[in-house]
């Protein structure tokens, strides 16, 4: 699979966050989890997401430190292989 | 009639006894089944029979519980079968090994655990991935009066009995806002090939003065899968005419 682009992560984050509820134009990369109500079963919910589009496994230990939209959005990226 | 969303239902175990009785009333109501079985095929066959000869839809599907790799090969049967996701899972499948304590051994109490406890969970993994996106779902564990009342001989069953309930409601409370619930049902003296030579020495320890029988357990089954059962959650439903009270 081709590099995935933080635009194109970003893009998919957000989508699937508003489908667990805030309006999409809430969802910034500074946004907080707190800010927009996602809780950590959203969290768990995005890791599967991200595990079955991308094959990129992201643990529960790995999501607990998330505070904010960015900081999901660069894990991602970052654990490209 | 189906529930609200349209899904199918995996029975453990489900090829005799309780879990086959629960297949029947799952079917009956409404849910396309998966009759999981590890190795009697033609019971398992003959419980699709039934089903299908009553105008219910199942399929039989063999698989080991204990291996790692069912949960997902289970899945993706039952999505061809029934193009429809897996929204209700009955984890039925156990083994009993008894033996006291002092001689219990390592590969009796391994193969207990393992069986009755760990596929539980990993069962109850997988289902939850399409059920949180579904924001529905149902998890039976079968678990047993031993979880709760002691009973000299079964310590492995006893605690893989009893770790389902833990697991029940741990799961239970993690999932409950998005409109899952994972219930335990713990069967007393029930008559199947399972508790044959158990019965005489309990009976006289039940207050309902018999041993219970496989449908009176796929009922209670039936109701918390159903939509009846919505806020019902966490919760251990003893089905063992007052043994366990």
């Amino acid at each position: 699979m081709p590099a995935l682009t933080a635009e194109q992560v970003q893009e998919r984050v957000i989508e699937a966050l508003a489908s667990f509820g805030p309006e999409a134009d809430q969802i910034t990369r500074n946004a907080t989890f707190e800010e927009l109500d996602i809780d950590s079963l959203d969290l768990v919910e995005l890791a599967q997401i991200v595990e079955d589009e991308y094959g990129i496994v992201l643990k529960g230990d790995d999501m607990k430190d998330l505070r904010s939209v960015g900081d999901a959005i660069d894990l991602i990226v970052s654990r490209q292989s | 009639m189906v529930e609200r969303t349209p899904g199918c239902a995996l029975v453990t175990g489900a090829s005799r006894g309780i879990g086959a009785a629960i297949a029947r009333a799952l079917a009956g109501a409404g849910w396309p089944v998966g009759v999981n079985y590890s190795s009697d095929r033609a019971s398992a066959e003959t419980v699709v029979g039934e089903i299908t000869t009553a105008g219910g839809q199942a399929v039989a599907l063999q698989a080991n519980v204990t291996d790692p790799e069912t949960p997902g090969r289970l899945w993706t049967a039952l999505e061809e079968a029934f193009e429809r996701p897996v929204l209700a899972l009955v984890n039925n499948a156990g083994v009993n090994r008894d033996d006291l304590v002092p001689s219990l051994g390592d590969e009796e109490w391994r193969e207990v655990i393992e069986t009755d406890l760990t596929a539980a969970f990993r069962l109850t993994r997988q289902a939850l991935r399409p059920m949180l996106r579904a924001r529905y779902g149902r998890i039976v564990n079968i678990s047993s009066v031993v979880a709760l009342r002691t009973n000299p001989g079964q310590a492995n069953y006893a605690a893989a009995k009893a770790g389902l309930i833990a697991l029940t409601k741990t799961a239970a409370v993690e999932v409950a806002r998005r409109g899952i619930t994972v219930n335990a049902v713990a069967p007393g003296l029930i008559e199947t090939q399972m508790t044959e030579e158990l019965s005489g020495e309990l009976l006289s320890f039940v207050p309902a003065r018999r041993a219970g029988t496989p449908e009176e357990v796929a009922a209670c089954v039936r109701f918390l899968v159903s939509d009846d059962a919505s806020y019902v959650t966490g919760a251990v439903l003893s089905v063992d005419g007052g043994l366990a009270a």
